[in-house]
C-alpha cells in the first residue's frame, strides 16, 4: 500500500493555460447517466456488502430496477429535449439483460464507457489476470451491443486496485472518471498509455445530492445550476451531470431537473457533449 | 489474496432478469391504462402500527422500533401518540376531502384497539394486512413456517375484527424473503405492495400482482430520512402530481401516485396542516382519482 498513489502532478488552479472550448463556449457540459444492473444474489466480496439485507433486499434491489422498466427513458426523453447527450457509465451485463435499455441510448447516439460488468462485482482483491478480463468483456460486449470501441472507465461501484488505471490505459482507453481533484481534464501518470482524468463531478451526483445531503428535487435542481453558473464565469471548465434514472426520473424529481437543464441550455455558455469530445478538445491544446 | 474465480462467473448473464420472480418489462411498452376517472390515481396508504416495548432483532429491528436501553417509553409513547391522534388527524383529513385511503395494519391494532378497524370501515377505507406487529420483520432466513404463521395470523386477525379478509399485503419495511411470494399465494393474497420497482401494478410469475408504493415518495422518506419540512415534503408531492398528469396526458396511460403516510411523522400538528392543504390541492385537480390499492387494482386487472 502507497500513502500517496502518485496518480498526477501537482498543478495549481491558478496561472494555467486557458482551455478553449469548441464555438467560444465557457463551460463543457456532459451528462453522465449511470446504466446499471444490480444481482439481486451476488457472491459475497470479502469487502463490501452488495446489499444491506439478506437476499432479495426487495426495496434495493427493486429500487434499482425501476430504472430498467420506467425511468431511463423519462429520464433519456428530458435530456433529448434540452440538447444534452449521454456519455453513458453502462453495467455492460445489462446488454444481456436488458438489451432495449441499451439500445434506446444508441439510438439517441450516446456514447457507452464501462462501468464494470455489474454494479454488484467489485474489483477489490483481483489479481491482474482478473482485472484484465472485466476489461476485455467490457471492450468486447460494448462493441457487440453498440458497435462503439469503449474510450472511459467508472470504476464498477467506485473498486479499484492500485493496478487498474495502468491497466485501462495499456488497453488503449483514454479517460478514467474516477478521480475527483479537478475541474478539467488532467494527465494521470500510467505505466503506458494516454490516460486523462475527466472531471465526473462526483459532489453533484444525483445520489450525493439526494442521500448524501439529502436535499429536495428542487434544491438539487438549483444545485445544478449554480454549479454550472460558476463553472461558466471561471471559463475553460468541465461539469458533469452524473445520474442514476431510478433517482433522478422519479414523478417528484424530473420536472425541477428538467427546468435545471432548460436553464442551462438556455444560458448559451455551455458546449453540450460528451466524454470523448472533451477528451478530443483538451488533448487538441496541449 | 486473490478473489475466488466464483467473482468472474456470470451464471445468471442473459436476456432477462437474474431471477424468476417477475419477467420484464418497460412500461412505456405496455397498453395504456385507464381509471374510473382522471388519469393520476392517488393512492393513500397509512402505515398503521404497534411497536411492542420488546424490539426484536430477528430477523432485523423494524424501522421506527424501540432505541434506548429497556424499557423505552419515549419511542413506544411516541409511536402509541401516532395510533391514537396523529392516526385521527389523518382520517379527518381525508373525510374533509371525501377520499378513500388504504391502512396497512399490523393485526396487533386489531387486537388491541378494535375501535380503530371500525372507525377505518365505517369511513370506507380499504385494510391492508401489514404483518402481525412490528417484530414481525421478515427476511430470508426466517423459518418458513413461522414465516407462513405469521402471514395467517395478520390475515385471519384482521378478518374477524374487521369483518372482511384482506386482499393486500404490505410488508415491514417492504422486506420480503425468497418465500414470501409463494406464502402470501398460499394464503390467498391477491396483490402486495413491497416491490418499488414499478408504476403501475404487474404480475408476478405465479400469479400475485405487486402494486407499488413508492418508497421515495414516502413521509418516512422526505421527512424522517432526507430531513425535508413538510412544506417540502408537499411541494415534492405536487411536482409529482404535476409531472405524472403531463406525462399521462401526453402518452394517453394512466399513472400512479402512491403516498405511504405514517401517524407518527405526518400526523404531528405542526405537519398536518401542510398535509391538509396538499389534499385539498390535489382533491381539486381534474386529473385525480383517489382510490384505495384494491380499487386500483380491481381496474388495472379488467383491462389485463
Amino acid at each position: 500500500m502507497k500513502a500517496d498513489p502518485g496518480l498526477y502532478a501537482f498543478s495549481p488552479y491558478r496561472d494555467r493555460p486557458k482551455i478553449v472550448w469548441p464555438g467560444g463556449k465557457q463551460v463543457a457540459v456532459w451528462v453522465a447517466p449511470n446504466l446499471e444492473y444490480y444481482e439481486i444474489d451476488p457472491p459475497a466480496h470479502p469487502k463490501r456488502k452488495a446489499w444491506t439485507k439478506p437476499h432479495p433486499d426487495v426495496v434495493g434491489y427493486s429500487h434499482r430496477d425501476h430504472s430498467n422498466r420506467v425511468a431511463h427513458w423519462r429520464m433519456a426523453d428530458v435530456m433529448s429535449a434540452h440538447g444534452f447527450p449521454g456519455s453513458v457509465s453502462l453495467s455492460v451485463a445489462l446488454c444481456q439483460h436488458h438489451p432495449a435499455v441499451v439500445a434506446d441510448g444508441v439510438a439517441r447516439g450516446w456514447e457507452f464507457f464501462s462501468h464494470g460488468i455489474y454494479n454488484t462485482r467489485y474489483a477489490y482483491d483481483m489479481d491482474e489476470a482478473q482485472e484484465r478480463a472485466i476489461i476485455e468483456d467490457s471492450i468486447r460486449t460494448v462493441r457487440e451491443a453498440t458497435g462503439q470501441s469503449i474510450r472511459g472507465w467508472l470504476a464498477p461501484a467506485l473498486t479499484h486496485t492500485e493496478r487498474t488505471l495502468d491497466l485501462i490505459a495499456e488497453y488503449g482507453l483514454d479517460y478514467t472518471c474516477d478521480l475527483y481533484h479537478d475541474d478539467q481534464p488532467q494527465r494521470v501518470h500510467t505505466k503506458s498509455g494516454d490516460l486523462i482524468s475527466m472531471p465526473y463531478s462526483l459532489e453533484v451526483n444525483d445520489h450525493y445530492g439526494f442521500f448524501v445531503y439529502n436535499m429536495s428535487p428542487r434544491e438539487y435542481a438549483d444545485t445544478l445550476v449554480r454549479q454550472y453558473r460558476r463553472l461558466a464565469d471561471e471559463g475553460g471548465t468541465v461539469m458533469c451531470i452524473p445520474l442514476h434514472a431510478y433517482l433522478i426520473g422519479q414523478p417528484h424529481r424530473i420536472g425541477p431537473f428538467a427546468d435545471a437543464l432548460r436553464e442551462i441550455a438556455a444560458d448559451g455558455r455551455a458546449w453540450a457533449t460528451t466524454a470523448g469530445e472533451i477528451a478530443d478538445a483538451w488533448r487538441a491544446q496541449q | 489474496m486473490n478473489l475466488d474465480p466464483s467473482h468472474l462467473e456470470y451464471p445468471h448473464r442473459h436476456d432477462g432478469y437474474d431471477h424468476d420472480l417477475y419477467p420484464w418489462s418497460a412500461l412505456k411498452d405496455r397498453p395504456p391504462v385507464r381509471w374510473p376517472r382522471g388519469s393520476v390515481a392517488i393512492w393513500l396508504c397509512v402505515d398503521l402500527e404497534y411497536f411492542p416495548l420488546t424490539p426484536s432483532d430477528t430477523p432485523f429491528r423494524a424501522p421506527g422500533h424501540m432505541q434506548t436501553a429497556y424499557p423505552d417509553y419515549r419511542h413506544y409513547t411516541a409511536r402509541e401518540y401516532g395510533t391514537r391522534i396523529g392516526f385521527y388527524r389523518l382520517l379527518d383529513a381525508f373525510a374533509k376531502v371525501g377520499v378513500t385511503a388504504s391502512i396497512a395494519c399490523n393485526s396487533a391494532i386489531a387486537e388491541r384497539y378494535p375501535a380503530i378497524i371500525a372507525d377505518i370501515v365505517a369511513a370506507g377505507h380499504e385494510i391492508i394486512a401489514h404483518s402481525t406487529d412490528m417484530n414481525g420483520t421478515i427476511a430470508s432466513g426466517l423459518p418458513e413456517d413461522d414465516e407462513r404463521a405469521l402471514i395467517a395470523t395478520s390475515l385471519d386477525t384482521l378478518e374477524r375484527v374487521s369483518g372482511t379478509r384482506p386482499q393486500g399485503w404490505l410488508s415491514i419495511a417492504r422486506s420480503q424473503s425468497w418465500n414470501t411470494p409463494r406464502l402470501l399465494r398460499e394464503a390467498g393474497v391477491r396483490y402486495a405492495c413491497d416491490w418499488v420497482n414499478d408504476e403501475l401494478p404487474y404480475r408476478f410469475t405465479n400469479g400475485l400482482i405487486n402494486l407499488p408504493l413508492n418508497h421515495e415518495l414516502s413521509d418516512r422518506q422526505i421527512i424522517t430520512v432526507q430531513q425535508q419540512s413538510a412544506d417540502s415534503y408537499a411541494q415534492s408531492i405536487r411536482d409529482a402530481f404535476d409531472w405524472l398528469a403531463a406525462e399521462g396526458s401526453r402518452e394517453g396511460g394512466g399513472r400512479m401516485l402512491p403516498l405511504n403516510l405514517t401517524p407518527y411523522i405526518m400526523g404531528l400538528p405542526y405537519r398536518i396542516d401542510a398535509f391538509e392543504a396538499l389534499l385539498r390541492d390535489l382533491a381539486g385537480r381534474a386529473e385525480a382519482w383517489f382510490a384505495s390499492g384494491g380499487q386500483i387494482v380491481d381496474a388495472w386487472d379488467a383491462q389485463q
